[in-house]
C-alpha cells in the first residue's frame, strides 16, 4: 500500500506546484464559473418564487418584501463572509454563533445606553471577537488541533462563560445605534448596506491583497503553499481573526436590533447555517476555491427562500426539510461541474488529487499536514 | 500503534508510558485518552468512593452505552475519511418513530424495531450515496440530512412526539438481569459488550482494514482494487444502524421527550477525536474511540460529583477537549517533527498504518 | 516542543483542579447564595436599561433584588393566586384577575379582519398543544365571519428572525391586528414598539416585553407563582433537613428564571437542603442520568422542576435505583399526571395555563368590535393537586402523553381529534 502511495503523492505534489503557479488565471476563471452558477440559481429562486407568490396575488418584489429579504440577509451575511475566509483556508469555525452572542452582550453592556460610548463599544467588541479568532487561529496553527475540535471547544468555553456571567439579556443600546438595525436608505436597510460593503471589501481583500490570495494557496495545499514561501500559520490566524470579527459585527447588529445583548442567540445555530450559506455559494468546503461573491449569493438565496416561505405560509418544519434538500442538491451540482471542469482541463496534466478526484477528496488533514514540516523538504 | 515506533517510548515521560501501556493493554489507540480516562476515574473515586461500588458502575455504563454505541458508528465513518452529523437527529427521529408506531401496543415492538432498522439503513445509504456518487462533502450531506430528519419528523408529528413506547421496547435501555453483587446487570451493558466485540472483530477483518486504508489514502486504496464508494457507503450505513441502536437504548433508558438526541452528533464526534482518531481518516482504533466516549461520559459524571455549577461545565469541557487533542497532536508530531525521523517515510506517518492490524 | 506539551498538561490539570476548587463553595452555599452574588455583578448594567424601558409594566426585572428577582412582582403574583378572577368560571381563558379595562373603540372596524400572528416557535409540546387550540379558536371565529384571514409566521426560537417577521407584517400592510408571542422579553421590545407605532392594535401574550404600548398583554399569573406553587408544596410535605434537587431546562429565559427565583426565595426561608440546580435541556436521558448520579451520592427527598418535561424520566431514576419516590413537582403534562396517579406518590402539578392560547384570538375580535379588554389580562393559574387530579385525568383520558391537562379546548368543534392526531 505504501509503495503504491508514494508515486501518486509525488506526482500529485508536482502537479500542485504547477497549479499554484498558474493559479492567478485558472483560479479566477474557475471561481467565476461557479459564482455565475450561484447567481443564476439566485435568479431562478427569485423567478420561481415570484411566480408562486404571484399565484397568491402577492408581489415578491414589493418594497416590503424586498426590505424583508435584505434585512434577513444581513446578519447571516456578516457571519458567512468571515466563514468564507476560514473555509477557503481549509478550516472552519463552529464558534461563530457563540462569538455573536458574546459580542452582542459586550456591545450592549459597554454602551450601557450612552450614545457617547458607541465608538468605544464597537472597538471593544471587535477586539474581543478578534481575540477569540486569534486564539482559534493559534490553537489550530501552533498546537495543531483540528479546527473542528478547536472551534467546537472554543464555542463550549464561550457558552460556559456566557451561562455563568449573563443570566439573560443585559446592557442597553442607545437609540442612535439602534438605527444600524432598523433604519433604511430607500428600500435598503442600513445593516444590509453595511453587509454589502463588507462583502465588497471581502472580495477585494481576497483578490487584491497578498494575504487574501495566500488563503487560496493555503486551502489548496498547505504544504505547497509553505514551500513557495507562504507563512501558512499566519494566513490561517488572519483568516480566523477576520472571521471572528465579522461575527463580532453580526453581534453588534443583533445588539442594535434587540436594544440589548442576549446570550440566548447561541441557540440559533448560526455556525452551521453560515457554513451552509458558504457552500451554497459555491465555495469548496475543502478549501482553495470559492469566494465572498458566491457566499453573498448563497446568503441571498437563503434569505429569499425564507421570505418566500413566509409569504406562502410554509410550515416551519417543512422549511428545514427544504433547506436540507436544497443545500445538498446545490453542492451536488457544483461537484458535478467541478468534475466536468477538470475533465476539460486534462491538458494541464490532470490534477486528480487536488481536485477531489474520482472518489471524494481525501478529507481534511489540518492537524497532521502542518505537523510534518519535514515532509516537503525531504522530497 | 504506539508499539510500532521505538523512538516514541524513550521520548515519553513515565506517565504517558504508563498510559501507553494501558493503551496497548486495551488494544492500542492514543495513550492520551486512556490516561485521561484513568485520571478522571481516579478523581471520581477519590471524591466519592461509593462510585466504585458495582451498582454505581453499572448505572454509569448503562447511561454511557448509547454514547459508546454512537462513537463506534461515528468511528467507522471518520476512519474512512468522512463525518456524520446526522446521527443526533437520527436518534431523535428513531425514538419518535418508535413511540408513534408502537403507540403503547406490546405486540408491535418487534415489527417496529424492524422498521427502525430499515429506516436507519436507508438514511445511511442515502448519506453514503450522496457523498460518494454525487461527490458532496459528507459534512454537507449529513448536515442536510440532519435538517431533513429534524424537519420531517416534526412535520409528521406536528411538532412534538406522539404515542408511547411499549414496556418491551424499553427493556433494552432500562431493564436488566437481577444479580447479587451488581444488583442488576443492565441489558444495555450486554448489548454494549456485544457491540464492542463486534466492532473489534469488524476492524480486524479485511473489511476493517479496507476501511482504514480508504481513509488513509483513497487513491491508493482504489489502485489496490478497493471500491471506495462501496466501502464509504457501507460505513455510513453502519453509522446509521449504530445511531438506530443508540436510539433504542436512549428511548428505553429515558422514554420519549421532544429533545431526545439533540447535539449528540457533536458529542459523538468529540468522543471519537478525543480517542485519538484523526478527522480525515486512516488513523486511530475503534477501542480508543470507545474509550473517548467513556471519557466524555466520565467527565460529565466528574462534574456532577464535584457539584460544579452547571453553567461553567461547558467551559471546562471545552478546555479539556482542546488540551487533550492538542496534547495528542504533540504526541503524534513530537519525535518526527523534532529530528526528521528517518524511519518515517515521506508521505506516511507511522501512525497512519492501519491501526487495527 | 516538550515545553508545549508540559504546558498543555498543566493547562488540563489546571482546568480540572480549578473545577475541583470551585466545587466546595457551591455545595455548601449553593442556591441560596447565588442570587445575591448575581445581584452584585449584574446590577449596574441592568438598572439603566430597565429604568429607561420599563415604565409601569410589571413583567420585566427591576434588578433590585438580583437579576431575576423583583420582590414587588413576586409578592403581587403570590397574592394574585388567592384573588377570585372576574369572568365566567367555566371559561377560564376569558377570566381576568383584577382587570383594568381599557377602551378600544379607536380600533373598532369591519373592513380589515386579517389577523396576523408572529409565533416564537412550536418547538416544545406545551407550545404545540397551545398552537392547536389557537387554530381551533380561529376556525370558530372564521366560520362566524369575525375573522377573514389568519396569517402566521414562525420564528423557530430565533429572536432576530422574529423581529424580521414582525417587520414584514407591518410592512405588508395586510394586518388588521397583530398578535405576538415573543421569544425573548428584552430583545423583542424595539420590534413590538415599532408594531405599536404602525397604528394597528397589538396583542402580546405568554412572555412579555419591556413596554406597555400594546393594547393588551395576556398572560397567566406568572413564573414566580409557578415556582412558588411547587416550592411551597415541597416545604410543606418534606421534613426539615430533607434534601431537594432542582432540575432546570436552560438558563437565561425569563419565564423559567422567575420560577427558579421564587423557589430560591422560598427554600431560603425553609430548612430544606438544596443539593444542586442542574440544567438538563429538558432531555429525559440527561435528567435520568443526573438524578441517578445524585442518588448514588446520597438521598434525594424532593424534586423541584422548572418545567414538567422529562419529569417521568426523573421518577424512573428513583424506581430503577430502588429508592423511595420523592416528593415531586411536575406539571399538568399528561405523562407525568398518569405516572403520578399510577405510583400514588406525593406530588403537585403546577400549571402554566395552556388555555391562554385562546385568549389572544378572543381579544382581537373584541378589539375589532370595540369592546373593552383588560390592559393587562392576567389569567388564572391554578395548580392541579391530588384532589382534582382524577377529574383532569378523566377529562383527558383519550389524550396522548405530552398533552397538557388544562389546555381548555374541550368545547371547540375540533375536539378531540385535533389534539389527538397532531
Amino acid at each position: 500500500m505504501r509503495s503504491g502511495t508514494r508515486p501518486t503523492g509525488m506526482s500529485r505534489t508536482a502537479n500542485r506546484v504547477a497549479d499554484v503557479a498558474e493559479a492567478p488565471t485558472t483560479a479566477i476563471r474557475r471561481r467565476l464559473g461557479t459564482t455565475e452558477l450561484v447567481y443564476l440559481a439566485l435568479l431562478g429562486v427569485m423567478v420561481g418564487g415570484a411566480i408562486l407568490v404571484a399565484l397568491q396575488d402577492k408581489n415578491l418584489f414589493s418594497t416590503a418584501n424586498t426590505v424583508e429579504m435584505l434585512s434577513r440577509s444581513s446578519l447571516l451575511g456578516f457571519i458567512a463572509i468571515g466563514q468564507t475566509l476560514v473555509i477557503l483556508c481549509r478550516s472552519l469555525d463552529l464558534s461563530v454563533g457563540y462569538v455573536v452572542a458574546l459580542s452582542s452582550l459586550v456591545a450592549a453592556t459597554t454602551m450601557d445606553g450612552d450614545p457617547a460610548r458607541v465608538p468605544l463599544a464597537i472597538a471593544v467588541t471587535l477586539l474581543v471577537a478578534g481575540g477569540i479568532g486569534l486564539a482559534n487561529g493559534l490553537i489550530i496553527s501552533v498546537l495543531k488541533v483540528n479546527p473542528f475540535i478547536t472551534t467546537l471547544g472554543m464555542g463550549l468555553i464561550i457558552k460556559g462563560y456566557l451561562d455563568t456571567e449573563y443570566k439573560g439579556p443585559a446592557g442597553a443600546v442607545p437609540e442612535s445605534f439602534r438605527q444600524f438595525g432598523y433604519s433604511r436608505i430607500g428600500f435598503v436597510p442600513v445593516s444590509a448596506a453595511v453587509m454589502l460593503l463588507a462583502a465588497v471589501a471581502g472580495i477585494l481583500y481576497l483578490r487584491k491583497t497578498r494575504t487574501g490570495f495566500h488563503m487560496y494557496a493555503v486551502g489548496g495545499n498547505a504544504e505547497v503553499a509553505r514551500m513557495s514561501g507562504i507563512r501558512t500559520g499566519r494566513v490561517m490566524v488572519t483568516a480566523h481573526v477576520l472571521c471572528a470579527m465579522t461575527a463580532g459585527v453580526a453581534g453588534l447588529l443583533l445588539a442594535a436590533r434587540f436594544g440589548t445583548g442576549s446570550a440566548e442567540v447561541y441557540e440559533n445555530g448560526y455556525e452551521l447555517e453560515s457554513i451552509a450559506a458558504v457552500v451554497l455559494g459555491g465555495t469548496f468546503l475543502m478549501g482553495g476555491r470559492g469566494g465572498v461573491a458566491g457566499t453573498l449569493a448563497g446568503v441571498l438565496i437563503l434569505a429569499e427562500l425564507d421570505t418566500i416561505f413566509n409569504i406562502l405560509q410554509v410550515d416551519p418544519f417543512f422549511k428545514d426539510v427544504l433547506r436540507g434538500v436544497i443545500i445538498i442538491a446545490a453542492v451536488a451540482i457544483y461537484a458535478r461541474r467541478r468534475l466536468d471542469v477538470r475533465a476539460s482541463r486534462a491538458r494541464f496534466g490532470g490534477d486528480g488529487g487536488a481536485d477531489g478526484g474520482p472518489p471524494p477528496e481525501p478529507p481534511p488533514r489540518h492537524d497532521d499536514d502542518p505537523a510534518r514540516p519535514h515532509q516537503g523538504g525531504v522530497r | 500503534m504506539t508499539a510500532t515506533d521505538p523512538g516514541r517510548a524513550a521520548a515519553t515521560s513515565t506517565g504517558t508510558r504508563l498510559a501507553g501501556l494501558a493503551g496497548r493493554l486495551f488494544g492500542g489507540g492514543g495513550p492520551t485518552v486512556f490516561a485521561l480516562l484513568i485520571v478522571i476515574f481516579a478523581l471520581i473515586f477519590v471524591m466519592n468512593p461509593s462510585f466504585a461500588e458495582p451498582p454505581s458502575l453499572m448505572a454509569f455504563l448503562k447511561a454511557a452505552a448509547p454514547l459508546v454505541v454512537l462513537a463506534v458508528g461515528q468511528y467507522f465513518v471518520i476512519v474512512c475519511g468522512e463525518l456524520d452529523l446526522s446521527v443526533g437527529s437520527l436518534v431523535g427521529a428513531q425514538v419518535v418513530i418508535a413511540a408513534a408506531l408502537i403507540d403503547g401496543e406490546e405486540s408491535r415492538t418487534v415489527p417496529v424495531l424492524l422498521v427502525m432498522l430499515a429506516f436507519g439503513a436507508l438514511v445511511g445509504l442515502v448519506n453514503g450515496l450522496i457523498t460518494t456518487l454525487l461527490k458532496v462533502h459528507s459534512l454537507i450531506t449529513t448536515l442536510g440530512m440532519m435538517l431533513v430528519l429534524y424537519g420531517a419528523i416534526r412535520l409528521w408529528t406536528g411538532g412534538s412526539p406522539k404515542g408511547a413506547l411499549s414496556e418491551a421496547f424499553r427493556t433494552a435501555g432500562r431493564g436488566g438481569i437481577d444479580m447479587p453483587v451488581v444488583r442488576q446487570l443492565p441489558w444495555a451493558l450486554i448489548i454494549l459488550v456485544a457491540v464492542v466485540v463486534l466492532a473489534i472483530v469488524v476492524m480486524r477483518s479485511s473489511y476493517g482494514r479496507t476501511l482504514v486504508a480508504t481513509g488513509d489514502n483513497d487513491q491508493a486504496a482504489m489502485f489496490a482494487g478497493v471500491r471506495v464508494w462501496q466501502v464509504r457507503t457501507s460505513a455510513f450505513v453502519l453509522s446509521s444502524l449504530m445511531a438506530t441502536l443508540a436510539g433504542v437504548l436512549i428511548g428505553g433508558f429515558a422514554g420519549v421527550t421532544a429533545q431526545v438526541g439533540q447535539g449528540l452528533e457533536f458529542t459523538a464526534i468529540t468522543a471519537v477525536v478525543l480517542g485519538g482518531v484523526v478527522l480525515g481518516g486512516g488513523r486511530g482504533t475503534v477501542v480508543a474511540a470507545m474509550a473517548g466516549a467513556l471519557t466524555i461520559q466520565a467527565l460529565f459524571t466528574l462534574f456532577n460529583q464535584m457539584a460544579l455549577p452547571s453553567t461553567i461545565r461547558p467551559a471546562v469541557q471545552g478546555v479539556i477537549i482542546i488540551a487533550a487533542v492538542a496534547y495528542a497532536a504533540r504526541e503524534r508530531a513530537g519525535p518526527g517533527a523534532q529530528d526528521h525521523a528517518p524511519a518515517a517515510p515521506p508521505d506516511q506517518n507511522p501512525d497512519r498504518e492501519p491501526a487495527a492490524t | 516542543m516538550r515545553k508545549t506539551r508540559v504546558l498543555l498538561v498543566a493547562a488540563a490539570t489546571a482546568a480540572l483542579t480549578l473545577a475541583a476548587c470551585t466545587t466546595d463553595e457551591p455545595t455548601e452555599t449553593a442556591p441560596e447564595d447565588e442570587a445575591p452574588a448575581d445581584e452584585g455583578e449584574q446590577e449596574p448594567e441592568d438598572s439603566g436599561d430597565d429604568a429607561a424601558d420599563d415604565e409601569g409594566d410589571d413583567e420585566p426585572a427591576e434588578s433590585e433584588d438580583g437579576e431575576w428577582f423583583v420582590r414587588a412582582d413576586y409578592e403581587r403574583q403570590l397574592a394574585q393566586r388567592d384573588i377570585e378572577p372576574e369572568g365566567p368560571a367555566d371559561q377560564p381563558w376569558l377570566q381576568a384577575i383584577e382587570p383594568e379595562w381599557v377602551d378600544t373603540s379607536e380600533f373598532a372596524q369591519e373592513e380589515n379582519r386579517t389577523l396576523c400572528f408572529s409565533n416564537a416557535s412550536v418547538s416544545n409540546p406545551w407550545r404545540v398543544t397551545g398552537w392547536i387550540t389557537m387554530q381551533q379558536q380561529v376556525d370558530v371565529f372564521t366560520d362566524a365571519g369575525e375573522i377573514d384571514d389568519f396569517q402566521v409566521s414562525d420564528a423557530a426560537d430565533d429572536d432576530n428572525q422574529q423581529i424580521s417577521d414582525i417587520q414584514a407584517f407591518i410592512d405588508s400592510g395586510d394586518c388588521g391586528a397583530l398578535i405576538i408571542s415573543p421569544s425573548t422579553t428584552a430583545t423583542l421590545t424595539p420590534a413590538v414598539e415599532a408594531a405599536c407605532d404602525s397604528g394597528i392594535p397589538v396583542i402580546v401574550f405568554d412572555r412579555g416585553v419591556n413596554t406597555d404600548c400594546m393594547v393588551t398583554f395576556i398572560h397567566p399569573i406568572g413564573g414566580y407563582a409557578y415556582g412558588a406553587d411547587g416550592a411551597e408544596f415541597l416545604v410543606e410535605n418534606l421534613e426539615p433537613g430533607s434534601s431537594v434537587l432542582a432540575l432546570r431546562i436552560l438558563p437565561g429565559v425569563d419565564v423559567l428564571e422567575h420560577r427558579w427565583a421564587a423557589a430560591q426565595e422560598i427554600f431560603a426561608d425553609s430548612e430544606l437542603e438544596i443539593l444542586g440546580d442542574e440544567f438538563t435541556g429538558g432531555d429525559g436521558a440527561q435528567i435520568k442520568d443526573l438524578v441517578t448520579q445524585y442518588l448514588q451520592r446520597g438521598d434525594v427527598d424532593g424534586i423541584w422542576m422548572d418545567a414538567g418535561d422529562g419529569s417521568v424520566a426523573a421518577i424512573e431514576a428513583f424506581e430503577d435505583t430502588g429508592n423511595d419516590y420523592p416528593v415531586m413537582m411536575g406539571e399538568d403534562e399528561l405523562s407525568f399526571m398518569r405516572k403520578w396517579e399510577e405510583t400514588g406518590m406525593t406530588a403537585i402539578a403546577p400549571v402554566y395555563s395552556n388555555f391562554q392560547w385562546r385568549t389572544p384570538i378572543e381579544a382581537a375580535v373584541k378589539i375589532w368590535n370595540g369592546e373593552e379588554v383588560p390592559a393587562e389580562w392576567v389569567l388564572p393559574q391554578e395548580p392541579i393537586t391530588e384532589e382534582n387530579r382524577g377529574e383532569f385525568l378523566e377529562r383527558n383520558a383519550d389524550m396522548p402523553s405530552l398533552h397538557y391537562a388544562k389546555f381548555g379546548g374541550e368545547d371547540l368543534p375540533g375536539y378531540p381529534e385535533a389534539w389527538q392526531d397532531r
